[in-house]
C-alpha cells in the first residue's frame, strides 16, 4: 500500500466511512431511538404512578374527550403506511411517485399537530392547572415535537430527492429509511400515549 | 481492511485538520485525539472539582461557619459532585480511554460514527463552563448533585436552571458517546475476531453503555420536568401544587444509581487489562468476568430504590431492593476473585500502574462492604445522609475509579506520548494519595455513624477532632497531584523513550508504534485471539503479526 502523509490520511479518513465500508447508520439510529424511548418511558413511568397515587386536588378538573384523538391516530397510522410507499418507490427510482407519497404523508403530519392545537384550546385545564394537566401537556407537547421534526425530515427529504440524480435518490436512500424509522417510531409511541392517556 | 488510497496522484491536500498541537483544539474526528481531549479537559474539571473539595475541608476544620457563608458552602458543595461526577469521571472512564482504547481492542481504525464521537466531546466544554461560571453570575445551584426538590424549587433559580442545561448537555453528550461505544463494539470488529475474544475493557464498555442508552434519558425527561417546575410553576414535584416529590426521586436514582455502575464498570475493565501485562499472567476467570459484568448490568437497573429507603417507601419495595442489590455482591465478589487470582503467583512487577490497581482493590472492597451494610434498611434508617454515605460513596468513586483512572495513566503513558513515566515520582503519588485518600474518608465511617450530618458547614463539636483529620488527608491528596502533574508534563519532554511495547503487552493497541499513526496500524490490524495468552506456548498465539510473537518469545 501506498503510505500516505497524516495530513492525506485524515482527508481520507472520512472516506472510510461515507463508502466501501458497511453502514452503521441505521443501527446508530436505532439505539438513539431505544435511548429516546427511554425519555417517554420515564414520563409514562411518571404519570401513571401520579395517576396510581395522587388524589386530583379538590376543584381541579382532568378530563379528555376521544374524538380528536382517535382521528390522530388514525392520521398517523395511515402516514406510517403512505411512508412506505414512499420509500418503496424511491428504491424502484420513481421519484415523482415517492415524492407525491412524501407530501402526502407530510400533510398528514402536519394535520396531526393542527388537529393537536384544536385539542389543545379546546381543553378546559391549562399547563398549570393541576398535576394531571401538567402531565397530559409535558406528554403530548414532547411527543408533538418529535412529529414536528419528522415532519421537517419528510419535508428535506421531498425536496432533496426532486431528481433521479438529486442527493437521494434510487442508490443513496439511507436519509428516507432514516426519517421512516423515526417516523414509524413517533407513530408507535403515540399508540401508547393514546391508550395511557386516553384509554385507561 | 486496507486504506483507500486515492488513484490519482493527489495534489497537496487542502488543510482540513490541524495536525500539530493544534489539533488538540480542533473538532478532530480522530478517536485518539478525542480520548486525550477528554482526558485533559476531565482532568481540568478535576483539578476545579478538587479545589472545592478544598473549600468545603476547609470550612469543616472547624465546627461554625467561619470559611465561608453557608449559602455559599452549598453552591460550592453542588459544584463539587456535579463536576467530579458529571465532567471528570463519566467522561475520562467512558469518554477518555474508551474512545482511546476500542478501536484498537475491536480491530478498527475509528470508531463507528467519528464525528458524532467528536460532537459528543465538543459539548462537555461549554457545558462545563456554564455550570462553573453560574457560580459568578448569579451563584450556583444549591440543592446538592442530586438536586431533590422541594430544595431544588425553593433555592435560587437561576442557577438551578443553568445546572440543568448543563446536566442536560453532559447527558446528551454521554448518549452519544454510548451509541458510538455499542456500534463501534458490536459492528466495527474485525473479521475473525470473537465476541469472546475481546479484551476485557471492550466487554466492560459494552455494559456501560447499555446502562447510558437505557437510564441517561430518564434522567433527561425529569430534568425537564424539573425545569417546568421551576420555570413554568407547574407542579409535577411540588407537593404544595398537588405533586409528587418521591416520583423525582425514583426517576432521579433510576439514572444516578446505574450512573455508579458507569463510573465503575469501565474501572472494572480498565483494571482487568492492567493486571495480567504486569504480573504476566492470563486474566482469570474470563468468562466468569463477562457474565459478572452483564449482571451487574441488569442488576443495576433494578436497585434504584435503596437510596429512598426513608423516603416513606412501602415495605415490600424495601423488601425488594434490599434483596436485589444484595445480589449484586455476588457478581462484583466474583470479579475481586479473579483479580486477585489473576495476581496470585504472578510475576508481579509491582510499579505505579499495579500500586493503583491494588489500591483500587483495597479501597473497593471497603466501599463494597459498605454499600452491601447501606443496602440493609435497618442500618440504612440509621446511617441515612450522614457522613458515613459520604465515606461510602468516596471509596466507591474516589478509592475506585479515580484510582483507576491513575493507574490507567501511568499504564498507557508510554504508549501515547512514546515516553515513559519517572517510576520514582508514581510511587510518591500512590503513596501520598493512598494515605491522603484513607485518611480523609475513614474517619468519615466513624462521623457518620454517631450523627454527624452531610451538607453541613456546621456541626457538634464533638465532631471536631476528627473532622481535622480528614482536612488533613483532603490536604495530602491535594499535594499528592503536584508530583503526578510534574510528572506528566516533565516526561513528556524528558522522559525516557517507550519503545512500541515496554510492557511487553500482548492487547492490541501495543502492536502498534507510539505514539500510534492516525490510522492506527501501519499496516493491516493484527488479529489478536488471545490478548491475555501470558503463559500459552508461543505457537499457539495467532497474532498474525510478527512483532506479536517476536514480543512473546522475549517476554514471558
Amino acid at each position: 500500500m501506498t503510505s500516505l502523509t497524516p495530513q492525506e490520511q485524515l482527508l481520507t479518513d472520512t472516506d472510510h466511512h461515507g463508502s466501501g465500508h458497511e453502514d452503521h447508520r441505521m443501527f446508530g439510529l436505532a439505539t438513539f431511538l431505544v435511548a429516546d424511548a427511554m425519555t417517554f418511558a420515564g414520563f409514562f413511568a411518571a404519570y401513571l404512578t401520579f395517576k396510581a397515587v395522587n388524589p386530583l386536588m379538590p376543584g381541579a378538573v382532568y378530563e379528555l374527550e376521544l374524538p380528536l384523538p382517535i382521528l390522530n391516530t388514525v392520521l398517523l397510522l395511515v402516514s406510517s403506511a403512505t411512508f412506505h410507499r414512499a420509500g418503496v418507490n424511491l428504491r424502484r427510482g420513481r421519484n415523482d411517485r415517492c415524492r407525491h407519497w412524501l407530501l402526502l404523508t407530510a400533510s398528514m403530519g402536519l394535520a396531526f399537530l393542527a388537529s393537536q392545537m384544536v385539542e389543545y384550546f379546546t381543553l378546559p385545564f391549562g399547563l398549570t392547572d393541576n398535576l394531571f394537566a401538567s402531565t397530559f401537556y409535558a406528554l403530548t407537547g414532547f411527543h408533538g415535537l418529535h412529529v414536528t421534526l419528522g415532519a421537517l425530515m419528510i419535508l428535506i427529504v421531498w425536496w432533496q430527492c426532486r431528481t433521479p440524480a438529486g442527493r437521494i435518490n434510487a442508490s443513496n436512500h439511507f436519509p428516507l429509511e432514516a426519517a421512516e424509522l423515526y417516523w414509524h417510531f413517533v407513530d408507535g409511541i403515540w399508540v401508547i400515549l393514546f391508550v395511557i392517556l386516553y384509554l385507561i | 481492511m486496507t486504506i483507500t488510497v486515492p488513484q490519482q496522484s493527489t495534489p497537496a491536500a487542502p488543510s482540513l485538520q490541524p495536525t500539530g498541537w493544534l489539533r488538540y483544539l480542533s473538532f478532530s474526528v480522530d478517536h485518539k485525539v478525542i480520548g486525550l481531549q477528554y482526558l485533559v479537559c476531565g482532568f481540568a474539571f478535576y483539578l476545579i472539582g478538587g479545589a472545592l473539595a478544598g473549600a468545603i475541608r476547609t470550612e469543616l476544620l472547624s465546627p461554625v461557619s467561619d470559611f465561608m457563608p453557608r449559602d455559599v458552602y452549598n453552591q460550592v458543595l453542588t459544584l463539587h459532585g456535579t463536576v467530579m461526577i458529571f465532567l471528570w469521571i463519566v467522561p475520562v472512564v467512558n469518554g477518555a480511554f474508551g474512545n482511546y482504547l476500542i478501536p484498537f481492542y475491536v480491530g478498527a481504525r475509528d470508531m463507528a460514527y467519528p464525528r458524532l464521537n467528536a460532537v459528543a466531546f465538543w459539548l462537555i466544554p461549554p457545558a462545563g463552563l456554564m455550570l462553573i461560571s453560574s457560580y459568578f453570575i448569579t451563584g450556583a445551584a444549591q440543592s446538592g448533585w442530586t438536586a431533590y426538590p422541594p430544595l431544588s424549587i425553593t433555592t435560587p433559580a437561576t442557577g438551578q436552571i443553568i445546572w440543568i442545561l448543563s446536566v442536560l448537555l453532559l447527558g446528551g453528550s454521554s448518549i452519544f458517546g454510548g451509541i458510538n461505544f455499542i456500534a463501534t463494539i458490536l459492528k466495527l470488529r474485525r473479521p475473525g475476531l470473537k465476541l469472546m475474544e475481546l479484551p476485557m475493557y471492550c466487554w466492560a464498555m459494552l455494559g456501560t453503555s447499555i446502562l447510558v442508552v437505557l437510564s441517561t434519558p430518564v434522567l433527561a425527561g425529569t430534568l425537564i420536568m424539573l425545569s417546568f417546575d421551576i420555570v413554568a410553576h407547574t407542579g409535577f414535584f411540588n407537593p404544595g401544587l398537588g405533586g409528587n416529590v418521591v416520583v423525582y426521586q425514583h426517576l432521579f436514582w433510576f439514572y444516578s444509581h446505574p450512573a455508579v455502575y458507569i463510573m465503575v464498570l469501565p474501572a472494572f475493565g480498565l483494571v482487568s487489562e492492567i493486571l495480567p501485562v504486569h504480573c504476566r499472567k492470563p486474566l482469570f476467570g474470563y468468562t466468569t468476568m463477562v457474565y459478572s459484568i452483564m449482571a451487574i448490568v441488569v442488576l443495576g437497573l433494578v436497585v434504584w430504590a435503596h437510596h429512598m429507603f426513608t423516603s416513606g417507601t412501602p415495605p415490600w419495595m424495601r423488601l425488594f431492593f434490599t434483596i436485589a442489590t444484595a445480589f449484586i455482591a455476588v457478581p462484583t465478589g466474583i470479579k475481586f476473585f479473579n483479580w486477585l487470582a489473576t495476581l496470585w503467583g504472578g510475576r508481579i512487577s509491582l510499579n505505579s500502574a499495579v500500586l493503583f490497581s491494588c489500591g483500587f482493590i483495597v479501597n473497593f472492597v471497603l466501599g463494597g462492604i459498605t454499600g452491601v451494610a447501606l443496602a440493609q434498611v435497618p442500618f440504612d434508617v440509621h446511617v441515612h445522609d450522614t457522613y458515613f454515605v459520604v465515606a461510602h460513596f468516596h471509596y466507591i468513586v474516589y478509592g475506585g475509579s479515580v484510582f483507576v483512572i491513575f493507574a490507567s495513566i501511568y499504564h498507557w503513558y508510554p504508549k501515547v506520548t512514546g515516553r515513559m513515566l519517572n517510576e520514582h515520582l508514581g510511587r510518591l503519588h500512590f503513596l501520598l494519595t493512598f494515605i491522603g485518600f484513607n485518611l480523609c474518608f475513614a474517619p468519615q465511617h466513624w462521623l457518620g455513624l454517631n450523627g454527624m450530618p452531610r451538607r453541613v458547614a456546621e456541626y457538634d463539636p464533638q465532631f471536631a477532632l476528627v473532622n481535622q483529620f480528614s482536612s488533613v488527608g483532603a490536604l495530602l491528596m491535594a499535594v499528592s497531584t503536584l508530583p503526578f502533574l510534574w510528572n506528566v508534563i516533565a516526561s513528556g519532554f524528558y522522559g525516557a523513550p517507550a519503545g512500541d511495547n515496554p510492557w511487553k503487552a500482548l492487547t492490541p493497541e501495543w502492536l502498534t508504534s507510539s505514539p500510534p499513526p492516525v490510522e492506527n496500524w501501519h499496516g493491516d490490524p493484527p488479529l489478536v485471539r488471545h490478548p491475555y495468552g501470558y503463559g500459552i506456548p508461543a505457537d499457539e498465539i495467532d497474532l498474525k503479526s510478527a512483532s506479536g510473537s517476536d514480543l512473546w518469545r522475549g517476554g514471558q
